[in-house]
This record gives structure tokens, C-alpha cells and sequence, in this order.
């Protein structure tokens, strides 16, 4: 709906200072779009999809050539330049689509799930390249994730549950408005820690087994029992997200 | 412009990465042609032919000789009995059986009139109607001439009374070859582009890529005229390959200008293409365009007068043809070949090609938009 494909049901989506629905060319001029899934011509080599995407841009002569260089370069995808993108391995795929919707200099760049399909070290680099589009501080970028260690990166995080954003704010600041504290409780195992957070009868907000150990979110001015074996750990992205969303499904809905 | 440059670009580059779809859609012309033009021929020469000959004298002789000069028939048996004849029929291995009664000799000596039975495999209905004709055309020419020499006061003009000289105008000996292969050129045509064009938006969508190409600049209608275009050359191509088979093969005639064929046949290709657009935007899945695809060439072999002629239709049937850019090309098709027409005659179809493809594009674009939402 951002990319001006859909239209609002109601109300109106501003990019940039341009209404969605109304100057619908003028914002997809000015962003670049990457989907979750693999979207060029795979049936065409890389540097072909850029030629092709370049000319969507309207991109033209000495200034495309040099675009397509700089972001292949950018992009560490040269040596493959001449290679069917069908042939490309999963993050040498994702790279190429980024480098297609990046070509115009969007101020804007949505990236769709971008690493849902990727090894972790394409993943890294992938972040890694990110952080470098950022740098100059010309373009800003809307990732939606799964991964709420990506979300960690990001500036910005805003929660949505259900088509509804339940919370937004930096990740410092969305971790320390959590009226919330984690803990983890030390037994021999995740089946005996539970069994004494049960015998304790101390009030929690959440409590999941996470690996060889057992997290417990209590509000911030629980009392723990004495006799309860525990030390204190850093919030995670993660849990935050799950306590705004039980939050939700408990409140009125 | 930079937009479209870089769609027929890109479509350039994929038709030329699957080179087998490409040289199917060349050789397809040929081989279609070459098929339909030497295996189909509705006027049927050379029909196996048994004689049952009960007279066995020179005037049955002389009665026989003219029907196999005639070249309709070929006498492969003799048969010995009314129904050793009958089983020849019967099996197949005759189409025609010719009976000759005993009397033939003194009824013609007498002049009388004689039955000649001429028994006829009418199951195949194209066939069998050449070889009745044929055959009292035979008997009809043999009784003259009997009479003339029997009654030399009798002269030529004594015979026809109306003395009806029939022309067939365009087509003289009425070859089969000159009135099917302009149909042939307009039925592949329909087949290739309507299908291609169907896929062309589908894919985009099965694949994905769709949705990535909906988020750049690219308008609606560059996206479409882009699809369009480097088809327009394929269809070139194939209206080019049929013409030199049909010319170089067929012998058949070029009666009116080349140019003005390959005018009228740009609206036709386009209007193909559009249709194919239309179907793209309608179809979910590849395969359902392939369907949509043969609803539309179907009607456009049966109905547009390629194989039946349209004024014996059903009104409903009819007017439904009116609706199919074929029933349009194939009176172009051979209004150019065969009568040499002008434009001054072909207007009216050039016009509806033209409102055909102006309809089809915005409907094209206006599905494609509503599908989009």
C-alpha cells in the first residue's frame, strides 16, 4: 500500500510528503521496493535485470552505466555480472534485488521479510549493507521482519498485531517502557526451574523455555521469593514483542 | 519512452532466451501449410472405382474411357456380379461403382435412353459429391454427343437451350490449396499470438515479477504496448514464411498489393495480441490462459468462415463470428490473395479490426488496474 499499489481502504498513506493514492508516480519514483520473494527475471543475467530496471527508473546513458557499476561494486556481485540470475545462490539473489531497487537512489527503501530465505552469513552481510546505504543519511529504510534479532538494527521498531501497530519506538526505549523484567532461574533444568517458579507461587507475566534455560517475565516491582535460585538478564526484542502482543489478546480486543 | 526502451528490452532478451518456443513459432507456418496444403483436398481425383460391365461391347468400352479420361475415377476392379460390386463398396476398397446393364448396346443403337447405375460411398460427403458430379457431367456430355451422331440434323445449339456457361471467377479451377492456405496464414496467427500474449502477464504474475515491476514508474500501458510490440515482428515473420510457401509452393496468386496485406495484417496481429492481453489479465494461472486461449481459436477455425461459409449459419452463430477478429482477416486474407482488393473494399474490415483492438486494450487495462487493486 506504501508503494502505491493498493489503495488505502480508508484514511491516507503520506510518503514523503506525497499522498499514495493521489501521486501515486511521484512516490514510486522516489522509492525502491524489494519483496520477500525473488522477484527479477531469471531468465536474465544480472547485469541485464539492472539494465532493465535502470530504464524503468528512466535512468539513461553515462549515468546508468556508472550506477550499475557502482552498485554492482556496492553489491560484490561484478564477477557475476554476466551469470543468469536463475544460476545466483539465495544471497547473491537477495543482493542483486537490492542493488535493482536501490539503481534510482530511492529516499525511501521497503524491503519486504528481505532475509527470510538466506544463510546467516548472507544475512550478516546483507545487514552489513544496509547500515552502509544509511550512512549518508540520504535514505531511509522500512524492513519488515520475522527475525526480532534484525529488528535489534533497526532505528526504529514498530509492533504490528493483526494490521495494527500496538507499539513503536526505538529498541532502547520500547525495551525500557516494559513495566517488565527478565529473569532466569537456575536449576539443573528447564523442567525443574518450572516446577519451582510453580512452588514459589510468585507472580509472573510470562514464563518459556529458552534452550537449556528458563526465562520468567515478572512485572518490575515483583517481589522474587528468597528461596527462589535466579540472575537477572537483558530484554530481548523478542520478548518484548510477546509481551505487547499478550497484552493485546488479553485487553479488549 | 525510457520506460518502454527498456520493457522491449527486457521482452527482446527473454524471447531470445528460449530459442525453442521461438523457431516453433517459425516453423509452425511451414509446417502447417505444407500439411494442410498437400494432404487437404476437398475436389477428390484419381476415387478407386469398380465396374460390374454387363454389355462388355465397344459402347461400354467407349462409356468407361470417358470416365476414367475424366481423371475422377480410376477403375481398380472388375467385378463379376451386382453384388461382387456391392461388397467392393462396401468394404472401402471402392468409392464408386459403376454398373453397365446388358443392353446398353442395342438401346444405344436404338436410341433409347439406358439407366447407367452409379453407386456412390456418400459417407464421406466432400468426396462423394465431386464423384456425382463428375459423373453425370460424364453422362450427360456421352448422351450429346450419342445423338449427334445419330441424328446429324441435330445441331450443337439444338442441345442447350439455355446455354448456361458458368465462371468461376478468382479461383477458376477452383483449387482447394488457393482458398484454404489464406485461412491456414490468418489460423496460425490466431493460435500463436493470442497464446503468447495470454502467458505474457500470467507469468509475470505466477513468477512474481509482476509485483516488483507494479512498484516502478512503469504506467499500465507501456507495460502492455511493450508485451505487444516484439510480437508484432514474430507474427511478421510467420505471415512472411506462409506467403513464400504459398507462393513458392502452392503456386498461389498475389493478386493485390503486398504492401496493403502486410498493412491489414499489422491490425490483425495487433488485435490478436490485445485478445491475448485480455486473457491475461482475466487468467489466474498459466494453464487457465492456455484454456481461454483454444475458446477463442476454436470459434475462430469453425466460425469464421475459414471452413464453413458464414451466410449459412444460425443468426446466432453468426453474429457471434462478427465478434472474432478472424472473420475479418480471412475476407482480407483472400480478398487480397485471391481477388486482388483494394482498400476501397477491405475498409469496412480494416475499421473493425482497428475498433476490435482499441476496445480489447482498454478492457486489457482497465482488468489489469481492477486486478491489481
Amino acid at each position: 500500500m506504501l508503494c502505491g499499489l493498493l489503495r488505502p481502504t480508508h484514511g491516507q498513506a503520506i510518503v514523503l510528503g506525497c499522498d499514495t493514492a493521489s501521486d501515486t508516480d511521484q512516490v514510486k519514483q522516489r522509492i525502491g521496493y524489494m519483496s520477500q520473494k525473488f522477484s527479477l527475471y531469471y531468465d536474465l543475467t544480472c547485469i541485464e535485470n539492472m539494465k532493465f530496471y535502470a530504464g524503468l527508473y528512466g535512468l539513461q546513458g553515462q549515468i546508468k552505466k556508472d550506477r550499475i557499476q557502482n552498485v554492482l561494486k556496492l553489491m560484490q556481485i561484478t564477477e557475476k555480472r554476466a551469470v543468469l540470475a536463475g544460476s545466483l545462490s539465495g544471497g547473491q539473489r537477495q543482493r542483486l534485488a537490492l542493488g535493482c531497487a536501490i539503481l534510482h537512489r530511492p529516499e525511501v527503501l521497503v524491503l519486504d521479510e528481505p532475509t527470510s530465505a538466506v544463510d546467516p552469513t548472507s544475512r550478516r552481510l546483507f545487514w552489513n549493507l544496509l547500515a552502509e546505504l544509511v550512512k549518508d543519511g540520504k535514505t531511509t529504510i522500512l524492513v519488515t521482519t520475522h527475525f526480532m534479532d534484525e529488528a535489534e538494527h533497526c532505528d526504529l521498531i514498530g509492533f504490528l498485531r493483526a494490521g495494527r501497530l500496538i507499539a513503536n519506538g526505538s529498541p532502547q526505549n520500547l525495551k525500557a517502557a516494559l513495566p517488565a523484567r527478565l529473569i532466569l532461574l537456575d536449576y539443573p533444568t528447564p523442567g525443574t526451574s518450572q516446577q519451582a517458579l510453580k512452588k514459589s507461587g510468585m507472580p509472573y507475566l510470562d514464563a518459556y523455555f529458552f534452550g537449556q534455560h528458563f526465562h520468567v517475565l515478572i512485572a518490575t516491582h515483583t517481589q522474587i521469593p528468597k528461596n527462589l535460585y535466579y540472575h537477572a538478564a537483558d530484554l530481548t526484542m523478542e520478548d518484548v514483542f510477546i509481551f505487547y502482543d499478550k497484552q493485546q489478546r488479553k485487553g479488549p480486543l | 519512452m525510457t520506460r518502454l526502451l527498456a520493457m522491449l528490452y527486457k521482452e527482446v532478451l527473454q524471447m531470445k532466451r528460449d530459442p525453442i518456443t521461438l523457431i516453433i513459432m517459425f516453423m509452425l507456418p511451414l509446417v502447417q501449410l505444407l500439411l494442410f496444403g498437400f494432404a487437404i483436398h476437398t475436389d477428390i481425383k484419381h476415387q478407386s472405382t469398380a465396374v460390374f460391365d454387363q454389355s462388355l461391347t465397344q459402347e461400354s468400352r467407349d462409356l468407361l474411357a470417358s470416365f476414367t479420361n475424366s481423371e475422377y475415377f480410376d477403375i481398380n476392379y472388375v467385378a463379376h456380379t451386382f453384388q461382387e460390386a456391392n461388397t467392393l463398396v462396401d468394404g472401402g476398397r471402392a468409392k464408386v461403382a459403376i454398373i453397365i446393364p446388358p443392353d446398353l448396346a442395342s438401346n444405344v443403337k436404338h436410341g433409347h435412353s439406358t439407366p447407367i447405375q452409379v453407386i456412390v460411398d456418400a459417407s464421406d460427403s466432400t468426396s462423394s459429391s465431386t464423384a456425382i458430379s463428375a459423373a453425370q457431367a460424364i453422362g450427360q456430355l456421352k448422351s450429346q454427343e450419342l445423338m449427334l451422331k445419330h441424328n446429324p440434323r441435330i445441331t450443337d445449339t439444338d442441345l442447350n437451350l439455355y446455354d448456361i456457361r458458368i465462371r468461376a471467377w478468382y479461383n477458376r479451377d477452383a483449387v482447394t490449396v488457393y482458398y484454404m492456405l489464406p485461412g491456414i496464414m490468418g489460423i496460425i496467427l490466431t493460435m500463436t499470438m493470442v497464446m503468447i500474449t495470454s502467458m505474457s502477464i500470467v507469468r509475470e504474475r505466477e513468477r512474481g515479477t509482476l509485483e516488483q515491476l507494479m512498484v516502478t514508474p512503469l504506467k499500465t500501458w507501456e507495460l502492455m504496448v511493450g508485451k505487444v510490440i516484439p510480437y508484432i515482428f514474430v507474427g511478421y515473420v510467420q505471415t512472411t514464411v506462409s506467403i513464400l510457401v504459398g507462393i513458392g509452393i502452392f503456386a498461389l496468386p498475389m493478386r493485390g498489393s503486398i504492401f496493403l496485406l502486410y498493412g491489414l495484417t499489422t491490425l490483425f496481429i495487433i488485435a490478436s495480441l490485445t485478445l491475448g492481453l485480455v486473457i491475461s489479465t482475466i487468467s489466474k494461472t498459466q494453464m487457465q490462459a492456455m484454456q481461454m486461449s483454444f475458446l477463442v481459436f476454436m470459434p475462430s477455425v469453425l466460425l469464421s468462415g475459414f471452413i464453413f461459409p458464414r451466410e449459412a449459419m444460425p443468426a446466432f452463430f453468426y453474429y457471434l463470428s462478427a465478434l472474432l477478429p478472424m472473420t475479418y482477416y480471412i475476407d482480407i486474407l483472400r480478398g487480397i490473395i485471391l481477388k486482388g482488393n483494394t482498400l476501397l473494399i477491405l475498409y469496412s474490415q480494416a475499421a473493425a479490426l482497428l475498433i476490435f483492438i482499441i476496445i480489447t486494450f482498454l478492457i486489457a487495462v482497465k482488468k489489469f488496474t481492477r486486478m491489481m487493486n
